[in-house]
């Protein structure tokens, strides 16, 4: 493993309207890593990793993926297209192009992002489609699809960057109970392919089960890391424990 | 019907049709102005350009305070007289002109809403795969607004083929022109008048039916 490999965050800061949401977060993350990260409401998981995408823009800290590091507070749009194309993301409630199929929404990144022959991105796609299981929903569009269907799709999209970073932000959370665990079975394929993740969810079980690590957070810090058995059976902070209990 | 002269409506009916390819040429011209103009418009409003996005409200605000027929006059009788360049400017141009600037105000409203409209999330989808701006613009954006414009923008065009008519205000001989010149020849107003109202009748129930096909067809990408 060289020096540059796998990904690294200094001190990321973002604050909305004066209230700080994330207050110097300082994560490493090897490659093919699984990080789940845990915690309350409104402490910051999600902008932790809509700042990694720059959908959120940070304040302060250092992004760095592989060879390519990012300093939030003078980055510019070339840093942060580049950083986009190096990372995917999955939405909680899926964000599938309305005006593409599924097939489209797999190729867009391929042919636009990319630059890949239409010939070839279509090749891809279908071959992603496969993965997903949705070889026969190539040519709907995602109104048609149920929840499950447009979040598999949602992974499919993400995949397709093949970027070196992929980050869940909840993706079962918006879901009837009934597509769960098809998503959830997405995710252990695509991780065993060792794919570098890191995944918001409340999916406790899933969570002591993919991760290599977890990470619990509150009032936008990280309180506490470790493997699951140790957050989940001997967590060593009081905030961590109350948190936990509280999930029953 | 008594007195209904239904021989001289036929007749004249192919009179009046000669003119309707210069109706159909301001109403398509000024479309297609209006739409590049709105366009401008709406994005000067979206992106919030200092100074520009001032004038442009206030350029709304004129030309959809303000009669369609007082425009045309402002621009044919009266600009000439403090822009002298323009006394060459013929009642076409003049209505293409002020088609133009009346319905791009309008149509910039309406163009502004449908792509605020897009739904947030599509944004941030664009964003995260990395698209430049223009591709989002381009590629996710626009279609969808179109899509969420297209029925208003389809209702403006049918409005400015009818205010097309205004031109014989100007001089032009449209179909209300010719319409008004045989009348005044005949003295059978209702006949010329009636024939011209079908006339536009038609057009606009052809324009109708294409909208609906338009609209399933754009909505057909949002059937469940």
């Amino acid at each position: 493993m060289t020096c540059t490999a796998g990904i690294s965050v200094q001190g990321l800061s973002k604050a909305f309207n004066g209230t700080t949401i994330l207050n110097g977060i300082d994560l490493t993350i090897a490659p093919g890593e699984r990080i789940v990260i845990i915690g309350p409401s409104g402490t910051g998981k999600s902008t932790l990793l809509r700042c990694l995408n720059f959908l959120d823009r940070p304040e302060a800290g250092t992004i760095r993926v592989g060879d390519l590091s990012v300093d939030a507070a003078h980055a510019s749009k070339t840093d942060i297209l580049a950083l986009r194309r190096r990372t995917s993301f999955v939405f909680q409630n899926y964000a599938l192009f309305a005006n593409k199929t599924a097939k489209q929404n797999i190729m867009e990144a391929l042919v636009v992002v990319k630059k890949m022959p239409q010939a070839e991105a279509e090749r891809r796609a279908l071959a992603i489609l496969g993965e997903i299981g949705l070889s026969d929903k190539a040519d709907a569009y995602p109104a048609s699809l149920s929840g499950g269907q447009q979040q598999r799709v949602g992974i499919g999209r993400a995949m397709a960057l093949e970027a070196e970073l992929m980050l869940f932000d909840e993706p079962t959370s918006a879901l009837d109970p009934e597509w769960v665990g098809e998503v959830l079975e997405l995710m252990r394929r695509v991780a065993a392919q060792h794919q570098t993740m890191l995944i918001v969810t409340h999916e406790m079980q899933f969570a002591r089960e993919i991760a290599d690590k977890v990470i619990f957070m509150e009032g936008g810090r990280i309180v506490e890391q470790g493997p699951p058995s140790q957050i989940f059976d001997a967590p060593q902070d009081p905030r961590t424990r109350e948190f936990l209990r509280r999930l029953g | 019907m008594p007195g209904l002269d239904t021989q001289y409506m036929l007749d004249l009916l192919p009179v009046l049709l000669k003119n309707l390819p210069l109706t159909l040429f301001m109403a398509f011209v000024g479309m297609g102005f209006a739409l590049i103009l709105a366009s401008l418009l709406a994005i000067v409003r979206i992106v919030r350009l200092p100074v520009a996005d001032q004038m442009v409200v206030v350029f709304i605000s004129f030309f959809r305070g303000t009669p369609l027929l007082v425009q045309l006059f402002l621009f044919y009788y009266g600009l000439p007289q403090v822009m002298s360049f323009l006394t060459a400017i013929d009642g076409v141009t003049a209505t293409i002109m002020g088609l133009t600037l009346h319905f791009s105000a309008y149509m910039a409203e309406s163009i502004r809403a449908a792509i605020v409209g897009v739904d947030r999330s599509q944004w941030e989808a664009a964003e995260s795969i990395g698209m430049t701006r223009s591709q989002m613009m381009r590629r996710i954006i626009l279609p969808q607004a179109g899509r969420i414009a297209a029925p208003t923008l389809v209702n403006y065009f049918i409005d400015m083929i009818k205010s097309t008519s205004l031109a014989f205000t100007l001089g032009v001989t449209e179909m209300m022109g010719a319409a008004q010149k045989e009348a005044a020849g005949s003295f059978r107003y209702f006949e010329a008048f009636l024939d011209v109202a079908l006339i536009y009748w038609v057009i606009v129930e052809i324009l109708s039916f294409l909208q609906r096909r338009l609209e399933a067809r754009l909505n057909k990408a949002f059937a469940r």
